[in-house]
């Protein structure tokens, strides 16, 4: 361990505004790139079941008075 | 050799060993991303020009070159396809594109953050940074390409071509700090040399930047299936898949 306080971790003498904002920037854009593939995923399966569905509801002639 | 090439060219094969694999390199990934970056805020001690502003390379030099890597697999991606008409890298150069993007922009950014309290300045118009903005613009080029040209055929073919049109640009970075005099120092690592870091500098580093390779090919994996199933989902073995899901 480098620092003797938390408050010396934070402040990191002066620099801790610039790695701070860095290392948050990093984990925003990480955090991101992780997160919009899942979205796409839930997304992707979820309408193309109600597709699926909606197919085969088609389908049945009696369905459609 | 190039059966296996053309097996794993195969959409359903790809997505039946990726789906494997997916889930470990990304578990593997982020726990490295957290070990290193534990090790790079806590550990490492301060550089004695630098101070403590030096723990932001652990961040920034690993999306550097990953920027431009990534750049060369898009490149390399867009000549297969060019060449064997393989769909698949087709998707790979879809799928990699908006990722490589993010990750210059967050090679720029935490540059111009380490910038400031070592060089005095965010920004200088050296021919480091203007090429790595340019790589930038490339990839954003190959994503606007691609939805200007969403619905017809050809988006494939003038993506790949444009992105083998900026593999220019790669040797500029990669030799701006020798060619030009610039503020950015040179390359911090070889494949070559003996580091001239002490190892309690570069070993973290070194987990950083196998950490960032394993996330972004993780995040590539995730875009390539998802795309995959857009594109498949007509055939059975998506709608197999997805009937039990």
């Amino acid at each position: 361990m480098r620092f003797e306080s938390l408050s010396a971790f934070f402040y990191m003498d002066g620099h801790g505004v610039y790695i701070w904002a860095a290392y948050g920037l990093t984990l925003v854009i990480l955090a991101a790139n992780l997160w919009w593939p899942m979205l796409a995923r839930r997304n992707i399966i979820r309408t193309a079941k109600s597709a699926m569905l909606k197919g085969m509801n088609s389908q049945r002639p009696e369905d459609q008075s | 050799m190039l059966n296996w090439f053309h097996r794993l060219g195969s959409p359903k094969i790809f997505f039946e060993i990726s789906g494997r694999w997916q889930v470990p390199l990304l578990v593997l990934s982020v726990l490295m991303l957290t070990g290193g970056a534990a090790w790079a805020l806590l550990f490492v001690p301060p550089d004695y020009q630098q101070g403590h502003s030096v723990r932001i390379m652990y961040i920034h030099v690993p999306a550097a070159i990953l920027a431009q890597s990534g750049y060369v697999m898009m490149a390399g991606a867009a000549a297969v396809f060019l060449i064997w008409r393989i769909k698949l890298a087709d998707v790979a150069v879809k799928c990699i594109a908006p990722l490589g993007a993010s990750i210059t922009f967050l090679a720029l950014v935490t540059g111009a953050i380490w910038g400031k309290p070592t060089w005095g300045t965010w920004w200088v118009w050296d021919a480091r940074l203007t090429s790595t903005l340019v790589l930038f613009f490339l990839y954003i080029g190959v994503i606007a390409l691609r939805s200007a040209m969403e619905r017809q055929a050809g988006a494939g073919r003038a993506c790949a071509i444009l992105a083998l049109v900026g593999v220019v640009n790669l040797p500029v970075i990669k030799f701006s700090v020798e060619w030009w005099y610039t503020l950015h120092q040179p390359a911090s690592f070889s494949l070559t040399e003996k580091p001239a870091m002490p190892v309690e500098m570069w070993l973290p580093l070194l987990i950083m930047v196998v950490a960032y390779y394993l996330f972004f090919f993780a995040i590539w994996i995730m875009r390539i299936r998802n795309e995959i199933l857009l594109r498949e989902k007509n055939t059975d073995w998506v709608k197999q898949w997805l009937a039990v899901r």
